[in-house]
Protein backbone atom coordinates (compact mmCIF):
# COMPACT_ATOMS: atom_id res chain seq x y z
CA UNK A 1 0.00 0.00 0.00
CA UNK A 2 2.99 2.30 0.06
CA UNK A 3 2.40 3.13 -3.61
CA UNK A 4 -1.10 4.32 -2.83
CA UNK A 5 0.20 6.47 0.00
CA UNK A 6 2.23 8.44 -2.46
CA UNK A 7 -0.95 9.49 -4.25
CA UNK A 8 -2.40 11.54 -1.41
CA UNK A 9 -1.20 14.84 -0.19
CA UNK A 10 2.04 14.19 1.71
CA UNK A 11 1.92 17.59 3.36
CA UNK A 12 -1.44 16.89 4.87
CA UNK A 13 -1.30 13.30 5.95
CA UNK A 14 1.15 11.49 8.20
CA UNK A 15 3.64 9.51 6.12
CA UNK A 16 2.85 5.86 5.76
CA UNK A 17 -0.91 6.19 6.19
CA UNK A 18 -2.94 3.89 4.01
CA UNK A 19 -5.27 6.11 1.96
CA UNK A 20 -7.80 3.28 1.66
CA UNK A 21 -8.11 2.73 5.42
CA UNK A 22 -10.51 5.01 7.30
CA UNK A 23 -9.27 6.66 10.48
CA UNK A 24 -11.82 6.66 13.28
CA UNK A 25 -13.02 10.10 14.40
CA UNK A 26 -15.43 10.88 17.19
CA UNK A 27 -18.23 13.34 16.61
CA UNK A 28 -17.62 16.07 19.17
CA UNK A 29 -20.59 18.16 18.15
CA UNK A 30 -23.42 18.25 15.62
CA UNK A 31 -24.87 21.56 14.50
CA UNK A 32 -28.05 21.73 12.48
CA UNK A 33 -27.53 24.51 9.98
CA UNK A 34 -30.59 24.27 7.74
CA UNK A 35 -33.59 21.99 7.39
CA UNK A 36 -31.51 19.49 5.40
CA UNK A 37 -27.96 20.59 6.23
CA UNK A 38 -25.79 19.91 9.24
CA UNK A 39 -22.20 20.35 10.41
CA UNK A 40 -20.12 17.68 12.10
CA UNK A 41 -17.18 18.60 14.34
CA UNK A 42 -14.81 15.64 14.49
CA UNK A 43 -11.76 14.78 16.57
CA UNK A 44 -9.41 11.90 15.81
CA UNK A 45 -9.57 9.01 18.23
CA UNK A 46 -5.78 8.79 18.11
CA UNK A 47 -5.55 12.51 18.87
CA UNK A 48 -3.36 13.25 15.87
CA UNK A 49 -4.09 16.57 14.15
CA UNK A 50 -5.67 16.51 10.71
CA UNK A 51 -3.90 18.95 8.40
CA UNK A 52 -5.55 19.88 5.14
CA UNK A 53 -5.64 22.63 2.58
CA UNK A 54 -8.72 24.69 1.64
CA UNK A 55 -10.76 22.98 -1.05
CA UNK A 56 -9.75 19.41 -0.25
CA UNK A 57 -12.27 16.71 0.61
CA UNK A 58 -12.52 13.58 2.72
CA UNK A 59 -14.29 10.30 2.25
CA UNK A 60 -16.56 9.99 5.28
CA UNK A 61 -17.63 6.49 6.20
CA UNK A 62 -20.83 5.83 8.13
CA UNK A 63 -20.13 2.35 9.39
CA UNK A 64 -22.50 -0.24 7.98
CA UNK A 65 -24.03 2.22 5.52
CA UNK A 66 -21.39 3.53 3.15
CA UNK A 67 -18.85 6.13 2.25
CA UNK A 68 -19.34 9.53 0.66
CA UNK A 69 -17.05 12.38 -0.46
CA UNK A 70 -17.55 15.59 1.52
CA UNK A 71 -15.52 18.78 1.26
CA UNK A 72 -13.81 20.03 4.38
CA UNK A 73 -15.38 23.24 5.66
CA UNK A 74 -13.27 23.90 8.76
CA UNK A 75 -10.40 26.23 9.47
CA UNK A 76 -7.12 24.95 8.01
CA UNK A 77 -5.31 26.73 10.83
CA UNK A 78 -7.09 24.53 13.38
CA UNK A 79 -6.13 20.92 12.52
CA UNK A 80 -7.33 19.62 15.88
CA UNK A 81 -10.97 19.76 14.79
CA UNK A 82 -12.17 18.46 11.47
CA UNK A 83 -15.34 20.20 10.27
CA UNK A 84 -17.72 19.03 7.57
CA UNK A 85 -20.93 20.76 6.51
CA UNK A 86 -23.17 18.36 4.63
CA UNK A 87 -26.56 18.36 2.99
CA UNK A 88 -28.59 15.20 3.55
CA UNK A 89 -29.40 14.16 0.01
CA UNK A 90 -28.77 10.42 -0.15
CA UNK A 91 -28.67 7.23 1.88
CA UNK A 92 -25.27 7.83 3.45
CA UNK A 93 -25.64 11.54 4.15
CA UNK A 94 -29.12 10.97 5.58
CA UNK A 95 -27.66 8.32 7.90
CA UNK A 96 -24.85 10.72 8.74
CA UNK A 97 -27.42 13.31 9.70
CA UNK A 98 -28.85 10.94 12.27
CA UNK A 99 -25.50 10.52 14.08
CA UNK A 100 -25.05 12.10 17.49
CA UNK A 101 -22.19 13.55 19.48
CA UNK A 102 -20.04 10.66 20.72
CA UNK A 103 -20.65 8.47 17.67
CA UNK A 104 -17.65 7.40 15.61
CA UNK A 105 -17.22 7.92 11.90
CA UNK A 106 -14.49 6.82 9.48
CA UNK A 107 -12.39 9.38 7.63
CA UNK A 108 -10.12 8.91 4.63
CA UNK A 109 -8.22 11.85 3.23
CA UNK A 110 -7.58 14.64 2.70
CA UNK A 111 -7.80 14.22 -1.05
CA UNK A 112 -7.70 16.42 -4.09
CA UNK A 113 -6.40 19.77 -5.20
CA UNK A 114 -6.77 22.88 -3.02
CA UNK A 115 -8.06 26.38 -3.76
CA UNK A 116 -4.83 28.17 -4.74
CA UNK A 117 -5.48 31.29 -2.73
CA UNK A 118 -1.90 32.42 -3.20
CA UNK A 119 -2.88 33.11 -6.84
CA UNK A 120 -4.81 36.12 -5.52
CA UNK A 121 -1.99 37.65 -3.50
CA UNK A 122 -1.91 41.38 -4.15
CA UNK A 123 -5.19 41.23 -6.05
CA UNK A 124 -8.90 41.34 -5.36
CA UNK A 125 -10.23 37.99 -4.23
CA UNK A 126 -13.81 37.14 -5.17
CA UNK A 127 -15.65 34.13 -3.78
CA UNK A 128 -18.78 33.16 -5.69
CA UNK A 129 -20.94 30.59 -3.92
CA UNK A 130 -24.30 29.03 -4.60
CA UNK A 131 -26.34 27.11 -2.01
CA UNK A 132 -24.24 24.70 0.05
CA UNK A 133 -21.32 25.53 -2.25
CA UNK A 134 -20.31 28.01 0.42
CA UNK A 135 -19.15 25.13 2.64
CA UNK A 136 -16.14 24.10 0.50
CA UNK A 137 -15.20 27.78 0.14
CA UNK A 138 -15.27 28.46 3.88
CA UNK A 139 -11.71 27.19 4.54
CA UNK A 140 -10.43 29.48 1.78
CA UNK A 141 -12.36 32.44 3.20
CA UNK A 142 -10.88 31.74 6.64
CA UNK A 143 -7.40 31.46 5.13
CA UNK A 144 -7.83 34.83 3.41
CA UNK A 145 -9.12 36.30 6.66
CA UNK A 146 -6.04 35.04 8.48
CA UNK A 147 -3.71 36.67 5.96
CA UNK A 148 -5.96 39.52 4.95
CA UNK A 149 -3.05 41.93 4.38
CA UNK A 150 -1.88 39.85 1.44
CA UNK A 151 -4.97 40.63 -0.61
CA UNK A 152 -6.62 43.78 -1.92
CA UNK A 153 -10.45 43.74 -1.79
CA UNK A 154 -12.09 40.56 -0.58
CA UNK A 155 -15.65 39.84 -1.52
CA UNK A 156 -18.14 37.02 -1.10
CA UNK A 157 -21.00 36.86 -3.61
CA UNK A 158 -23.50 34.33 -2.37
CA UNK A 159 -26.81 33.15 -3.78
CA UNK A 160 -29.38 30.75 -2.41
CA UNK A 161 -32.96 29.72 -3.02
CA UNK A 162 -34.45 31.43 0.05
CA UNK A 163 -33.18 33.24 3.15
CA UNK A 164 -33.74 30.01 5.08
CA UNK A 165 -31.20 28.27 2.83
CA UNK A 166 -28.32 30.62 3.63
CA UNK A 167 -25.36 28.95 5.33
CA UNK A 168 -23.13 30.57 7.95
CA UNK A 169 -25.49 33.52 8.43
CA UNK A 170 -23.88 34.43 11.74
CA UNK A 171 -20.35 34.24 10.37
CA UNK A 172 -20.75 36.53 7.40
CA UNK A 173 -21.09 39.70 9.51
CA UNK A 174 -17.94 38.66 11.40
CA UNK A 175 -16.02 38.16 8.17
CA UNK A 176 -17.01 41.67 7.24
CA UNK A 177 -16.42 43.44 10.54
CA UNK A 178 -13.22 41.70 11.63
CA UNK A 179 -11.62 40.83 8.34
CA UNK A 180 -13.02 43.32 5.83
CA UNK A 181 -14.48 40.55 3.68
CA UNK A 182 -17.70 42.00 2.32
CA UNK A 183 -20.65 39.68 1.71
CA UNK A 184 -23.22 40.37 -0.97
CA UNK A 185 -26.10 37.96 -0.65
CA UNK A 186 -29.07 37.35 -2.91
CA UNK A 187 -31.96 34.90 -2.85
CA UNK A 188 -34.22 33.58 -5.57
CA UNK A 189 -37.31 33.93 -3.44
CA UNK A 190 -37.75 36.34 -0.56
CA UNK A 191 -39.57 34.95 2.43
CA UNK A 192 -40.43 36.24 5.88
CA UNK A 193 -38.85 39.54 6.77
CA UNK A 194 -36.10 39.38 4.16
CA UNK A 195 -35.15 42.86 3.03
CA UNK A 196 -32.03 41.94 1.09
CA UNK A 197 -31.47 41.35 -2.58
CA UNK A 198 -33.70 39.16 -4.73
CA UNK A 199 -32.19 37.81 -7.94
CA UNK A 200 -29.58 35.37 -9.20
CA UNK A 201 -25.97 35.31 -8.04
CA UNK A 202 -24.72 36.17 -11.54
CA UNK A 203 -26.28 39.59 -11.12
CA UNK A 204 -24.01 40.22 -8.14
CA UNK A 205 -21.06 39.57 -10.43
CA UNK A 206 -22.33 42.15 -12.90
CA UNK A 207 -22.77 44.64 -10.08
CA UNK A 208 -19.02 44.62 -9.58
CA UNK A 209 -17.39 45.80 -6.38
CA UNK A 210 -14.02 44.48 -7.51
CA UNK A 211 -11.35 45.36 -10.04
CA UNK A 212 -11.96 42.87 -12.85
CA UNK A 213 -8.46 43.46 -14.26
CA UNK A 214 -6.83 42.41 -11.01
CA UNK A 215 -9.19 39.87 -9.50
CA UNK A 216 -9.09 36.14 -8.93
CA UNK A 217 -12.39 34.30 -8.50
CA UNK A 218 -13.14 31.09 -6.64
CA UNK A 219 -16.50 29.59 -7.62
CA UNK A 220 -18.37 26.77 -5.92
CA UNK A 221 -21.92 25.51 -6.25
CA UNK A 222 -23.99 23.22 -8.42
CA UNK A 223 -22.41 22.79 -11.83
CA UNK A 224 -25.09 24.73 -13.70
CA UNK A 225 -24.64 27.66 -11.34
CA UNK A 226 -20.86 27.59 -11.83
CA UNK A 227 -21.29 27.52 -15.60
CA UNK A 228 -23.29 30.73 -15.61
CA UNK A 229 -21.14 32.33 -12.92
CA UNK A 230 -18.04 31.76 -15.04
CA UNK A 231 -19.83 33.31 -18.03
CA UNK A 232 -20.78 36.34 -15.94
CA UNK A 233 -17.19 36.68 -14.69
CA UNK A 234 -15.93 36.51 -18.25
CA UNK A 235 -18.46 39.16 -19.30
CA UNK A 236 -17.05 41.61 -16.74
CA UNK A 237 -13.45 40.81 -17.70
CA UNK A 238 -12.31 38.16 -15.23
CA UNK A 239 -10.68 35.76 -17.66
CA UNK A 240 -10.78 31.97 -17.33
CA UNK A 241 -7.14 31.80 -16.22
CA UNK A 242 -8.14 33.75 -13.09
CA UNK A 243 -11.20 31.66 -12.25
CA UNK A 244 -11.15 28.47 -10.17
CA UNK A 245 -14.07 26.08 -9.82
CA UNK A 246 -14.67 23.03 -7.66
CA UNK A 247 -16.14 20.08 -9.52
CA UNK A 248 -18.48 17.56 -7.98
CA UNK A 249 -18.38 14.00 -9.26
CA UNK A 250 -19.10 10.59 -7.83
CA UNK A 251 -15.80 10.10 -6.01
CA UNK A 252 -15.24 6.61 -4.61
CA UNK A 253 -11.59 5.67 -4.05
CA UNK A 254 -10.29 9.23 -3.66
CA UNK A 255 -6.95 8.44 -5.27
CA UNK A 256 -7.67 8.17 -9.00
CA UNK A 257 -7.79 4.41 -9.25
CA UNK A 258 -11.41 3.34 -9.59
CA UNK A 259 -12.46 5.75 -12.34
CA UNK A 260 -15.92 6.58 -10.95
CA UNK A 261 -15.19 10.29 -11.01
CA UNK A 262 -13.67 10.43 -14.47
CA UNK A 263 -14.32 13.67 -16.34
CA UNK A 264 -12.78 13.41 -19.80
CA UNK A 265 -9.06 12.90 -19.19
CA UNK A 266 -9.36 13.89 -15.51
CA UNK A 267 -9.99 11.94 -12.36
CA UNK A 268 -11.73 14.58 -10.31
CA UNK A 269 -10.77 13.02 -6.98
CA UNK A 270 -7.08 13.20 -7.82
CA UNK A 271 -6.69 16.02 -10.37
CA UNK A 272 -9.52 18.09 -8.87
CA UNK A 273 -11.88 18.89 -7.36
CA UNK A 274 -10.47 22.42 -7.78
CA UNK A 275 -9.52 23.35 -11.34
CA UNK A 276 -8.42 26.53 -13.00
CA UNK A 277 -11.25 27.09 -15.41
CA UNK A 278 -9.20 27.50 -18.58
CA UNK A 279 -7.83 24.01 -18.01
CA UNK A 280 -11.30 22.56 -17.64
CA UNK A 281 -13.48 24.91 -19.67
CA UNK A 282 -13.89 22.86 -22.89
CA UNK A 283 -15.23 19.93 -20.86
CA UNK A 284 -18.05 22.16 -19.60
CA UNK A 285 -19.36 22.28 -23.16
CA UNK A 286 -19.49 18.48 -23.61
CA UNK A 287 -22.86 17.69 -22.16
CA UNK A 288 -22.32 13.92 -22.33
CA UNK A 289 -19.78 14.33 -19.50
CA UNK B 1 -20.86 71.11 2.48
CA UNK B 2 -22.51 69.12 -0.28
CA UNK B 3 -22.30 70.78 -3.62
CA UNK B 4 -25.47 71.08 -5.66
CA UNK B 5 -24.83 69.41 -8.97
CA UNK B 6 -26.62 69.80 -12.24
CA UNK B 7 -28.85 67.02 -13.50
CA UNK B 8 -26.65 66.63 -16.58
CA UNK B 9 -23.72 65.76 -14.34
CA UNK B 10 -25.74 63.07 -12.56
CA UNK B 11 -27.05 61.70 -15.85
CA UNK B 12 -23.53 61.54 -17.29
CA UNK B 13 -22.30 59.55 -14.27
CA UNK B 14 -25.04 56.95 -14.30
CA UNK B 15 -23.91 53.57 -15.72
CA UNK B 16 -26.90 53.47 -18.06
CA UNK B 17 -25.56 56.61 -19.75
CA UNK B 18 -21.93 55.52 -19.79
CA UNK B 19 -20.18 56.71 -22.97
CA UNK B 20 -23.22 58.55 -24.30
CA UNK B 21 -22.04 61.59 -26.24
CA UNK B 22 -22.68 65.07 -24.90
CA UNK B 23 -25.56 65.73 -27.28
CA UNK B 24 -27.33 62.61 -26.02
CA UNK B 25 -26.62 63.55 -22.40
CA UNK B 26 -28.21 66.93 -23.08
CA UNK B 27 -31.29 65.33 -24.66
CA UNK B 28 -31.66 62.94 -21.74
CA UNK B 29 -31.07 65.63 -19.13
CA UNK B 30 -33.72 67.80 -20.73
CA UNK B 31 -36.34 65.25 -19.71
CA UNK B 32 -34.86 64.48 -16.27
CA UNK B 33 -35.21 65.62 -12.70
CA UNK B 34 -34.17 64.30 -9.30
CA UNK B 35 -36.67 62.32 -7.29
CA UNK B 36 -36.61 60.68 -3.87
CA UNK B 37 -38.83 58.01 -2.30
CA UNK B 38 -38.97 57.23 1.43
CA UNK B 39 -38.40 53.65 2.53
CA UNK B 40 -41.61 51.67 2.26
CA UNK B 41 -43.31 54.01 -0.18
CA UNK B 42 -44.67 52.89 -3.53
CA UNK B 43 -42.71 54.09 -6.54
CA UNK B 44 -45.15 52.65 -9.05
CA UNK B 45 -48.28 50.55 -9.10
CA UNK B 46 -49.19 47.74 -11.44
CA UNK B 47 -51.28 48.70 -14.46
CA UNK B 48 -50.92 52.42 -13.82
CA UNK B 49 -49.54 54.56 -16.66
CA UNK B 50 -45.78 54.19 -16.91
CA UNK B 51 -44.68 57.74 -17.32
CA UNK B 52 -41.13 57.59 -16.01
CA UNK B 53 -37.82 55.87 -16.47
CA UNK B 54 -35.81 55.87 -13.25
CA UNK B 55 -32.03 55.76 -13.22
CA UNK B 56 -31.38 54.56 -9.67
CA UNK B 57 -28.69 56.49 -7.81
CA UNK B 58 -29.11 55.25 -4.26
CA UNK B 59 -31.03 52.60 -2.36
CA UNK B 60 -32.98 49.48 -3.23
CA UNK B 61 -36.32 49.10 -4.98
CA UNK B 62 -38.33 45.89 -5.15
CA UNK B 63 -40.50 44.73 -8.04
CA UNK B 64 -43.49 43.02 -6.48
CA UNK B 65 -46.66 41.17 -7.41
CA UNK B 66 -49.65 41.43 -5.14
CA UNK B 67 -51.29 38.16 -4.17
CA UNK B 68 -54.63 38.01 -2.39
CA UNK B 69 -54.20 36.71 1.15
CA UNK B 70 -50.40 36.71 0.96
CA UNK B 71 -47.56 39.12 1.31
CA UNK B 72 -46.47 40.59 -2.03
CA UNK B 73 -44.08 38.34 -3.93
CA UNK B 74 -40.78 40.09 -4.60
CA UNK B 75 -39.68 39.28 -8.12
CA UNK B 76 -36.42 41.16 -8.11
CA UNK B 77 -34.62 43.95 -6.34
CA UNK B 78 -32.89 46.78 -8.18
CA UNK B 79 -30.11 48.95 -6.86
CA UNK B 80 -28.04 52.02 -7.52
CA UNK B 81 -26.57 51.92 -11.00
CA UNK B 82 -29.53 50.05 -12.47
CA UNK B 83 -32.58 51.34 -14.28
CA UNK B 84 -36.16 50.90 -13.18
CA UNK B 85 -38.97 50.70 -15.69
CA UNK B 86 -39.13 49.84 -19.34
CA UNK B 87 -42.93 49.71 -19.66
CA UNK B 88 -42.80 53.29 -20.91
CA UNK B 89 -41.19 52.03 -24.11
CA UNK B 90 -43.79 49.37 -24.96
CA UNK B 91 -47.48 50.16 -25.55
CA UNK B 92 -49.81 50.40 -23.70
CA UNK B 93 -47.20 52.11 -21.45
CA UNK B 94 -48.41 50.69 -18.15
CA UNK B 95 -46.36 49.35 -15.22
CA UNK B 96 -46.21 45.58 -15.24
CA UNK B 97 -45.54 45.30 -11.49
CA UNK B 98 -45.74 47.20 -8.25
CA UNK B 99 -42.48 48.88 -7.26
CA UNK B 100 -41.71 49.60 -3.62
CA UNK B 101 -38.80 51.47 -2.10
CA UNK B 102 -37.12 48.98 0.25
CA UNK B 103 -34.80 51.71 1.53
CA UNK B 104 -34.81 55.37 0.77
CA UNK B 105 -34.43 55.58 -3.02
CA UNK B 106 -32.88 58.45 -4.92
CA UNK B 107 -33.22 58.40 -8.67
CA UNK B 108 -32.92 60.44 -11.80
CA UNK B 109 -36.49 60.50 -12.99
CA UNK B 110 -36.84 60.78 -16.77
CA UNK B 111 -40.21 61.83 -18.17
CA UNK B 112 -41.17 59.06 -20.58
CA UNK B 113 -43.29 61.06 -23.02
CA UNK B 114 -40.47 63.58 -23.40
CA UNK B 115 -37.90 60.80 -23.93
CA UNK B 116 -40.07 58.95 -26.45
CA UNK B 117 -40.59 62.15 -28.43
CA UNK B 118 -36.84 62.76 -28.55
CA UNK B 119 -36.21 59.17 -29.62
CA UNK B 120 -38.75 59.65 -32.43
CA UNK B 121 -37.21 62.96 -33.51
CA UNK B 122 -33.58 61.82 -33.40
CA UNK B 123 -33.30 58.23 -34.52
CA UNK B 124 -29.60 57.97 -33.67
CA UNK B 125 -30.40 58.96 -30.12
CA UNK B 126 -33.44 56.69 -30.13
CA UNK B 127 -31.39 53.76 -31.41
CA UNK B 128 -28.84 54.27 -28.65
CA UNK B 129 -31.48 54.43 -25.92
CA UNK B 130 -33.40 51.42 -27.27
CA UNK B 131 -30.15 49.50 -27.60
CA UNK B 132 -29.30 50.16 -23.96
CA UNK B 133 -32.79 49.28 -22.77
CA UNK B 134 -32.64 46.07 -24.81
CA UNK B 135 -29.39 45.11 -23.09
CA UNK B 136 -31.04 45.58 -19.70
CA UNK B 137 -34.07 43.55 -20.76
CA UNK B 138 -31.86 40.76 -22.12
CA UNK B 139 -29.94 40.57 -18.84
CA UNK B 140 -33.16 40.44 -16.83
CA UNK B 141 -34.70 37.82 -19.11
CA UNK B 142 -31.56 35.73 -18.74
CA UNK B 143 -31.61 36.13 -14.95
CA UNK B 144 -35.28 35.14 -14.83
CA UNK B 145 -34.60 32.03 -16.90
CA UNK B 146 -31.76 31.07 -14.59
CA UNK B 147 -34.12 31.25 -11.65
CA UNK B 148 -36.43 28.82 -13.47
CA UNK B 149 -33.47 26.43 -13.60
CA UNK B 150 -33.27 26.40 -9.79
CA UNK B 151 -29.54 27.07 -9.85
CA UNK B 152 -28.79 25.98 -6.31
CA UNK B 153 -30.66 22.69 -6.31
CA UNK B 154 -28.67 19.56 -5.46
CA UNK B 155 -28.28 17.03 -8.28
CA UNK B 156 -31.21 14.61 -8.69
CA UNK B 157 -31.05 11.56 -6.46
CA UNK B 158 -30.10 9.23 -9.33
CA UNK B 159 -27.08 11.33 -10.29
CA UNK B 160 -25.57 12.14 -6.94
CA UNK B 161 -23.29 10.50 -4.48
CA UNK B 162 -24.81 7.87 -2.17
Amino acid sequence: MDDLSSLIDPAATPAGDDPMRPRPFRIARVRKDLADTFTLYLTALDGAPFAFRPGQFNMLYVFGVGEVPISISGDPADPAVLVHTTRAVGTVTEAMGRLKAGDVIGVRGPFGSPWPIEAAHGQDVVFVAGGVGLAPLRPAILAVARHRERFANALLLYGSRTPEDLLYRREMPVWRSRHDIASHVTVDRATGRWTGRVGVVTKLIRSGGFDHRHAVAYVCGPEVMMRYAVQALDAVGVTADRVYVSMERNMKCGIGLCGHCQLGPHFVCRDGPVYRFDRLGPLFDIWEL
Amino acid sequence: MEQIRGIDSLVREHPFCQDLDEAAIALMSGCAKNEQFPAGSMIARENQPSERLFLLRYGTAALEIRRPGHDPLIIETLEAGEILGWSWIVPPYRWAYDVRAVTIVRAISVEAGCLRAKCDDDHSFGYEIYHRILRVMANRLSATRLRLVDLYAPPPRAARAP
